[in-house]
């Protein structure tokens, strides 16, 4: 019975975007308030019947309901509660229906509560957003029906790709999701703003916060399966250009982007149709990645099934929506004013640099993970991987790091550098001193050596902006950008000092043996068998100690799921505050010794640190936009309030 | 950071005999364990984070739990150890499984749009955003 309710929630929900898109289509169009009144509640009903739905989805994988074909292939009985549950976002089908709940959600929220802008573009906009849910309940409904029943019922579940049974990657799809689909708001946004011609500075008030939202959740699911990636595939890496990597890492580039230009055209009136642009690149970027993902044109792990009916069907909706909004751009783009201009040396055009180059790596990224598949077509197969990504975006990357320490320091429309002479030397002082510094480290490599000088120079620059302000008056905004600047330094640093000073050690160790690893010494003292829930595992157990300190225990494992039968890799850290020491166990050889991996890593939480930093940076700025916004709309209605007062006592 | 799942998906769907096979081989002994020489131990590293595991999704051999990266890793450091150049192994290792087994980036007949494309999206960057860019009228 629940499954069935949750397939007819899904099916009205689907009929309210119907709903939706006309009444907001012919709210925009003709004026008619009547029918444009539906559309704001029929965005609402919508998310509520996605989230029952979604919640029908959990109850079945919560008390494994054999009878449904998705519960069946993709759980098992056995598993522990929260692996159950995350397993209903860990298929296709209920990853799909996830995103259609983001979107419902994301789409209600701005039903509900945005009320600023002109009520012509907010039908043009919910009327968009529903254009685009309708092809992905269409999607969901027609080709991954996750509530489909079983005739006959088997004994026991499939179980779950082992990989995926992780506290971390419980929470990294919906984290990523509410950052990948969310990112439909803007596409809409840009959409409704073309339709209705009304691109404002107000216009970029309006959408900024939501971009920013989704972009806060984007930064947060993309650093959390960076670790993730880390910890569980055992090797100590943490990025490698892998094109499901890549389809996170786009949307995100490009929401940075928009995130920067909106704020140009919020306080300049610039850049007015490179803004929109960039809110229809956003959420493309989503689709692109999501197309990628799931059509089953890559395998890894996110792509589940391999089914060349969803792919097409994908490839379709990808065509119509990428497509339509491309070529409305190009229609409506030169009947938008250009607006304000401004001189190379302002805040504007640092912010024009940021543009080019994170776009230029946007694209950088984009071809090469898109170019191998379109050789494979004629039968030519090429392998683009780091030593490609990382130089050919560094050279975008490291401009724009200098960039980004003048930047923030300039005034807008027209400025000189002279008045900013002061912060200049110091960070110059900053990076000339670390450069030094860094000259006498052997082979390090010239990417981690300008790592490591631009991550000193942005850091003093990321807290520049707060020279000589009265830190308790500076609004919230200022602090999310300079800590969010600041967690680039952070990340950079850490990405920097690990892959210039990182220590390997690979040894066949018997019991008893000693092991080395750049400052840390230990030995291997037992191996034993464990067992878990679903896997039995060997661990070995160590106990190591940094620069002769105190012995710290270290047990890694190396397991062995059931169900389905597979073996992972589980590693020991041991975390210090400048750095990680990372510990893998293999298979036993032969001659009865225990494969070890040791890796001293310098640092490396820095990445994640620097994500996170990204991340609350981004949260500062939204808790101050919304703070400023609500005091602003208060204001307005004690203004009205008082207008009243006067004309009534009049 | 996916490249280990396409080996861990081959590994789930193929039959436990499989499983069971591989791990009976011993990996050749310098699939796990370095070089003594640190130096030529660098060099091997640097050469294998180039080559691609031909298993795996998009993962070097540098860091892949597939036995047919653990033997690529053999090969290079027994060859490294033997005094080869890294170059030579690259092309010995490209004339046995194709330009696919290498990441390095070679301009060539069939990877040159990887190059020049890139370039001609920050022209088209620069050119649309340099034309809202001027002279401030005062």
């Amino acid at each position: 019975m629940i499954p069935e309710i949750g397939l007819a929630a899904l099916w009205l929900a689907a009929a309210l975007a119907a709903l939706q898109l006309l009444a907001g289509f012919i709210g925009a169009r003709h004026d008619n308030a009547e029918i444009a009144s539906l559309a704001r509640p029929a965005a609402l009903l919508q998310a509520i019947l996605c989230g029952v739905a979604f919640l029908c989805l959990l109850y079945v994988f919560a008390v494994t309901d054999l009878s449904v074909k998705l519960v069946a292939t993709n759980s098992h009985s056995m598993k522990p509660m929260i692996f159950k549950l995350s397993g209903a976002w860990g298929n296709h089908e209920g990853s799909m229906l996830l995103w259609i709940t983001v979107m419902a959600i994301a789409g209600g929220a701005i039903a509900l509560i945005e009320r600023r802008l002109p009520e012509k573009t907010m039908m043009a906009t919910l009327s968009a957003q529903s254009f685009v849910g309708l092809g992905f309940y269409a999607f969901l409904l027609i080709a991954s029906n996750p509530f489909e029943r079983l005739t006959e019922i088997p004994p026991e579940g499939n179980g779950l790709n082992p990989l995926l049974q992780d506290v971390g990657l419980a929470f990294h799809p919906p984290t990523l999701y509410i950052g990948y689909v969310g990112l439909s708001i803007a596409f809409s946004f840009a959409l409704g703003a073309l339709l209705t011609r009304n691109v404002t500075p107000d216009f970029a008030r309006v959408m900024r916060p939501w971009v920013l939202a989704a972009w806060i959740f984007l930064t947060i699911g993309i650093t959390a399966g960076s670790y993730w990636a880390y910890y569980e595939l055992g090797w100590g890496g943490w990025w490698f250009w892998d094109p499901v990597e890549n389809a996170s890492l786009m949307p995100w580039l490009a929401a940075t982007a928009l995130l920067h230009s909106a704020s140009v055209l919020a306080a300049r009136d610039a850049l007015r149709t490179w803004t929109i642009m960039l809110g229809v690149i956003a959420f493309s970027m989503s689709m692109v990645g999501t197309f990628l993902v799931r059509s089953g044109i890559l395998t890894s792990v996110h792509a589940f099934a391999v089914d060349p009916q969803r792919g097409s069907f994908i490839l379709a909706l990808l065509v119509l929506y990428i497509g339509g909004a491309l070529v409305l751009f190009a229609l409506r783009a030169s009947t938008i004013a250009e607006g304000e201009r401004f001189s190379v040396m302002s805040r504007e055009g640092a912010l024009v640099v940021n543009n080019v180059g994170l776009s230029a790596i946007l694209g950088v990224v984009l071809i090469g993970t898109l170019y191998p598949l379109f050789t494979e077509a004629f039968d030519v197969r090429v392998s683009v991987g780091p030593p490609y990504f990382n130089p050919v975006s560094a050279i975008f990357f490291l401009p724009m790091m200098l960039v980004l320490m003048v930047g923030p320091l300039l005034r807008w429309k027209s400025d000189n550098a002279g008045r900013i002479m002061k912060p200049l030397a110091l960070i110059g002082a900053v990076m000339l001193t670390v450069l030094i510094r860094s000259l006498f480290y052997e082979d390090i490599g010239l990417l981690p050596f300008l790592g490591l000088v631009l991550a000193a120079g942005v850091a003093v620059a990321s807290v520049a902006p707060l020279f000589g302000r009265s830190l308790r008056r500076t609004p919230l905004a200022i602090w999310g950008m300079c800590v969010a600047h600041l967690g680039i330094a952070v990340a950079m640093f850490g990405m920097a000092a690990d892959t210039a000073f990182q220590k390997e050690r690979l040894v066949a160790a018997n019991v008893g043996d000693i092991v080395e690893v750049g400052p840390w010494t230990g030995q291997l003292d037992t191996v034993n068998a464990v067992a878990g829930p679903n896997w039995t595992a060997m661990q070995a157990n160590l106990t190591m100690s940094y620069e002769g300190g105190p012995g710290q225990e270290a047990h890694p494992q190396s397991r062995n799921f059931w169900t389905p039968v597979m073996e992972t890799s589980e590693v020991a850290l041991l975390t210090r505050w400048n750095g990680q020491l990372y510990v893998a166990v293999g298979n036993q050889g032969q001659d009865g010794r225990w494969q070890l991996r040791l890796w001293w890593k310098p640092f490396v939480t820095f990445i994640w640190y620097g994500g996170l930093l990204i991340a609350l940076g981004g949260a500062l700025a939204l808790v101050g936009r919304v703070a400023s916004d609500l005091r602003r709309r208060r204001h307005a209605d004690e203004e009205d309030m008082e207008d009243e007062l006067a004309e009534a006592t009049a | 950071m996916k490249r280990l799942f396409a080996l861990f998906a081959l590994l789930a769907v193929s039959l436990p005999t499989a499983l069971t096979a591989q791990s009976s081989m011993p990996p050749a002994p310098y699939a796990y364990t370095q070089l003594e020489d640190p130096a030529q131990e660098q060099i091997a590293r640097d050469l294998m984070e180039t080559l691609r595991c031909l298993q795996c999704q998009s993962q070097s051999i540098a860091d892949s739990d597939a036995p047919v990266a653990g033997d690529m890793r053999h090969q290079v450091r027994t060859r490294i150890a033997a005094g080869e150049s890294p170059e030579e192994i690259r092309a010995y290792l490209i004339s046995r499984y194709g330009d696919y087994i290498s990441y390095e980036p070679e301009i060539s007949a069939t990877t040159w749009p990887l190059f020049v494309l890139p370039g001609i999206l920050v022209l088209l960057a620069l050119i649309v955003l340099l034309r809202r860019v001027g002279r401030v009228r005062e």
